[in-house]
């Protein structure tokens, strides 16, 4: 039992990394990422390939893994940067969908649908599984801990500022002399970064990966968690992660005991859950459990006096 | 791999996926011009629509034309229901959340249909049939009756645009929603007329789709890249694009195998709407995209 929370205390600690990941680039910046399950795939990938294939390091493999991840994210928001924010999404999702193709198809380098297994965790062979576990959990939280440190200091920082301007007004940001396409691009390669070094947290704590674990409902869950949380918001994001762990462990238990339901059935069941909760926190609760405080500088006397009447 | 000599070969093929892909990238892009977002919930309802067809061929024994009016119909009817119900709250939050309300929404829904019907692949009651041969080139008789069915189906949808009262006024909200209301014109209801239209379009499009090959929850989901790629190189908005996108996506495809294995097929789209939106963000027909 305690090894189960263990476990499950490491899934809600890669879905808090990603989460903060995102909330650079959607809470801060404003930019939709529909497909970040993609660049969690990217990292899962070429942490898992440097290891077992190259025989690098796993710091290495880390190092690279969210190195490549980020690379994705700038040609993906290089080539959107100056479009209506719809297309990013569209693009996004397109790549997510072009990543399981290329890990499903290319059998010479992924192993295709049968996946990459044997993928090195450290220490695994040496501990028991409960000790390594337990160590895993500390390396996560480590990371989980400086991603969390690093998002403060940039939400805190005039960076962080002019992300926030140009997500509630590029034109204004844009007027005050901020260069908002290279500051969304860095934006977005920070987030893809946390993204791809989560996947590769992923690969190496499993030690399998296959192109089935990448779908597009990974993409809901981090969402989900983001906005639980509350967006914008970095301790949100992490509280928001371990709700959204907590729920999909407890549907596990819950959704057999119904009557009448097949396993397909459940597995249904459960996404259905999770769309439609992502509805709900979407159009109700939008600004989740802990709402983002914003500075609101006082206003200097008889400013706003000749502002037009409306 | 395919050799040259295939070139006319998968010029056809091209072609006639591009027809199908056509159907539901008219839909994709005609609520896009309408209401402003990129509804990634199309993908369910082609789903939808598929699955719909099905029950109306396999289930009730229907021949395949009045099925593929029955996956119009319910796919269009489910469309209207869930955007009332669900993206209709979304829209005044703005475009970006709505698109991410309407993802939820598909997933929402695809998992409606695994959970009525399961994961396994189904497939029509069809007639086997002969390829005809022209020549070198091979034409499967059902992709030819796919290939009539997406031509009727599109001529009749200009038409309604060009000609009837409804369609000139889903138009005009089109291209300036201000003016049309000014004008009288009800925006709420050509929102559900387009939703009708055009998640209709999605499931006849899906059941076409499975026409060709055998259907399952997923088989929106897997075709929306190549729908979203084709709308995109149309130039997102307009419906002549939409056409020219998917048959140059079609094609493109088609035209790829000389090249690269057919694994690779979906990925093109993604390459087609990088470069699109990197050489001319406007697609081919398209309003400019910023």
């Amino acid at each position: 039992m305690e090894n189960y929370l263990i476990a499950m205390a490491v899934s809600a600690g890669i879905y808090a990394l990603m989460a903060l990941g995102v909330n650079v680039m959607w809470g801060f910046a404003g930019m939709v990422n529909l497909g970040l399950v993609g660049f969690f795939a990217v990292g899962a990938y070429v942490s898992a390939l440097a290891t077992t294939k190259l025989g690098w390091s796993m710091a290495a493999g880390m190092l690279s893994a969210a190195m490549l991840a980020a690379a994705v994210g700038v040609v993906v928001s290089l080539v959107t940067v100056r479009l209506r924010g719809d297309y990013l999404a569209i693009v996004t999702l397109g790549f997510a969908e072009t990543i399981r193709i290329v890990a499903s198809n290319a059998i010479w380098l992924t192993n295709g649908t049968d996946g990459i297994s044997g993928i090195p965790g450290p220490y695994r062979g040496a501990l028991s599984p409960e000790a390594f576990n337990l160590l895993y959990l500390g390396i996560v939280a480590v990371i989980v801990g400086i991603a969390y440190g690093v998002a403060e200091r940039l939400r805190a920082s005039p960076f962080g500022r002019v992300l926030r301007a140009i997500r509630d007004d590029e034109q204004v940001a844009a007027v005050a002399g901020k260069h908002v396409a290279l500051f969304k691009i860095k934006a977005f390669a920070m987030g893809s970064a946390a993204l791809g070094l989560a996947g590769a947290l992923y690969a190496h704590y499993t030690s399998y990966i296959a192109p089935d674990i990448f779908v597009p409902l990974f993409t809901l869950y981090i969402k989900l968690a983001l906005l639980a949380g509350g967006l914008g918001n970095n301790r949100g994001a992490i509280l928001g992660a371990v709700a959204v762990v907590f729920l999909l462990e407890s549907s596990r238990f819950v959704i057999p005991l119904m009557p009448g339901v097949t396993p397909v059935q459940g597995a249904a069941l459960r996404e259905l859950l999770v769309s439609v909760l992502l509805l709900v926190m979407l159009r109700y609760k939008p600004s989740g459990l802990i709402p983002e405080k914003l500075v609101h500088l006082p206003v200097p006397p008889g400013a706003g006096r000749h502002q037009p009447t409306a | 791999m395919a050799s040259l000599a295939e070139v006319p070969q998968l010029v056809v093929n091209g072609v006639m996926a591009g027809t199908i892909l056509a159907v539901p990238a008219i839909g994709l892009t005609a609520i896009y011009a309408v209401l402003r977002f990129p509804n990634f919930a199309l993908a369910s309802h082609a789903t939808i629509g598929a699955f719909a067809g099905y029950v109306a061929n396999v289930k009730l024994g229907l021949p395949i034309l009045p099925s593929v009016v029955v996956a119009f119909l319910a796919a269009g009817a489910v469309g209207v229901a869930t955007d009332e119900v669900v993206l209709k709250r979304f829209r005044p939050a703005g475009y970006i959340t709505t698109a991410i309300a309407s993802i939820a929404l598909t997933i929402a829904l695809e998992n409606v249909v695994r959970f009525s019907f399961g994961n396994e692949l189904r497939g029509y009651d069809l007639p086997v049939v002969r390829d005809l041969r022209l020549g070198t080139i091979r034409v499967g008789p059902q992709q030819l009756q796919n290939l009539a069915i997406a031509g009727v189906a599109m001529a009749a949808l200009f038409g309604f645009l060009a000609f009837t009262r409804t369609g000139k006024a889903m138009r005009a909200v089109a291209d300036n929603p201000m003016l049309a209301s000014i004008k009288g014109i009800n925006a709420d209801v050509i929102g559900r007329i387009v939703n009708f239209v055009g998640m209709g379009l999605a499931g006849f499009g899906g059941m076409l789709i499975g026409l060709d090959t055998t259907i399952d929850p997923l088989t929106g989901f897997r075709a929306i890249l190549s729908v979203f790629a084709a709308a995109v190189v149309g130039g997102l908005g307009s419906i002549p694009g939409a056409v020219l996108g998917a048959l140059t996506v079609g094609i493109g495809e088609e035209l790829c195998l000389l090249f690269l294995s057919p694994d690779y097929r979906s990925a093109i789209g993604f390459v087609a709407i990088l470069l699109v939106l990197t050489l001319r963000p406007r697609g081919i027909l398209g309003q400019p995209a910023y």
